[in-house]
């Protein structure tokens, strides 16, 4: 069944479909991500973390979204 | 460490000369132990995607506090200057940090740096405001062009990274501490205390230390065998050593001898 409310998006390299209008905030609510601990790169650019309410969603849009992890 | 000997990187001032990595603990709780007890404030960290499906994960965040321990993100696993850029960028947005650790690796096997593509991101990010310390080769010649690209440290390997074969050319390293006074830390190939002390005693302002505490049989009496190695090497090198003599010298007077 085709959802024509939805769009699909790819977050860290795995496909998912998400209502119009979501914001880029909603996202990061939605994946229960402490934004303090995190950076967000869209279609290639980082987003400053202060507009990420203002960011909505396309169709097809490119999200990686990062944290430290142990390392040498 | 005394008042007067102080370890500045970048403008920012640390107590212990000993760096330690956080990867290939058994979990993130040994790792925060070991670095407790090796004293180090500043531990490197890698830049990877958050774990979307699983998150319950623990976070290194939640075991290491970056306001007591200074992060120092690196670039493990980039093999272009294009990834090794998008990640400290990435590190930066997370918090703020400047303070980063570049590493371009050339070759899968053996990890050494790709000196070109490393030479060509220290310039970019020294212009973008970072203060970048780099994972290089003991050439003198390379260093010197880093520390001119603008670079915060050099930092040589010993031998290739985790490969625990300690320091290989004394020579180099020491050739590197005579034309530099930028922080000269060894980033790679430790494998035991004797070897951070000699590292020390070569005039090194630091070392990097991951694989060899991390996969040591007790990774914390290792922590503890390095921090105490790095401070008796600081010291030995700045007490100075003695000329080193092909005969004997007797330690009593012959005055008085029955």
């Amino acid at each position: 069944m085709r959802k024509k409310n939805k769009i699909k998006i790819t977050v860290n390299g795995k496909q998912i479909a998400v209502n119009l209008k979501f914001s880029l905030k909603n996202l990061i609510d939605k994946l229960k991500l402490p934004i303090k601990k995190v950076a967000i790169e869209l279609n290639r650019e980082i987003v400053n973390k202060k507009r990420i309410s203002k960011i909505i969603l396309k169709s097809g849009d490119k999200i990686e979204i990062v944290n430290f992890i142990g390392g040498g | 460490m005394s008042k007067k000997d102080q370890f500045i990187v970048g403008k920012k001032k640390f107590s212990s000369r000993l760096i330690v990595g956080t990867g290939k603990y058994k979990n993130m709780s040994d790792c925060a132990k070991a670095i407790k007890i090796s004293g180090a404030d500043i531990v490197t960290v890698a830049v990877r995607r958050v774990n979307i499906i699983d998150k319950s994960k623990p976070l290194l965040m939640d075991y290491i506090d970056p306001k007591k321990i200074t992060y120092l993100p690196n670039t493990a696993g980039c093999f272009t200057s294009e990834e090794a850029l998008r990640t400290l960028r990435l590190a930066r947005e997370i918090g703020g940090w400047k303070l980063v650790k570049l590493e371009v690796l050339g070759d899968k096997k053996n990890l050494f740096p790709d000196t070109i593509e490393t030479l060509k991101s220290t310039e970019i990010l020294t212009k973008e405001g970072f203060n970048v310390m780099v994972y290089c080769n003991d050439d003198p010649l390379m260093a010197k062009r880093l520390e001119n690209a603008g670079a915060s440290a050099i930092m040589p390997l010993a031998a290739p990274i985790g490969s625990g074969l300690g320091i290989q050319n004394k020579i180099n390293l020491r050739i590197i501490r005579s034309q530099t006074k930028l922080p000269l830390i060894i980033d790679a190939g430790i494998g035991q205390a004797s070897d951070a002390v000699v590292a020390m005693e070569l005039g090194c302002d630091g070392v990097l230390i991951n694989t060899a505490i991390a996969k040591a049989k007790i990774p914390f009496e290792m922590a503890e065998a390095m921090k105490f190695a790095v401070i008796a090497g600081r010291k030995s090198f700045l007490s100075g050593r003695i000329q080193p003599n092909l005969f004997g010298s007797a330690s009593t007077s012959n005055k008085g001898l029955i």
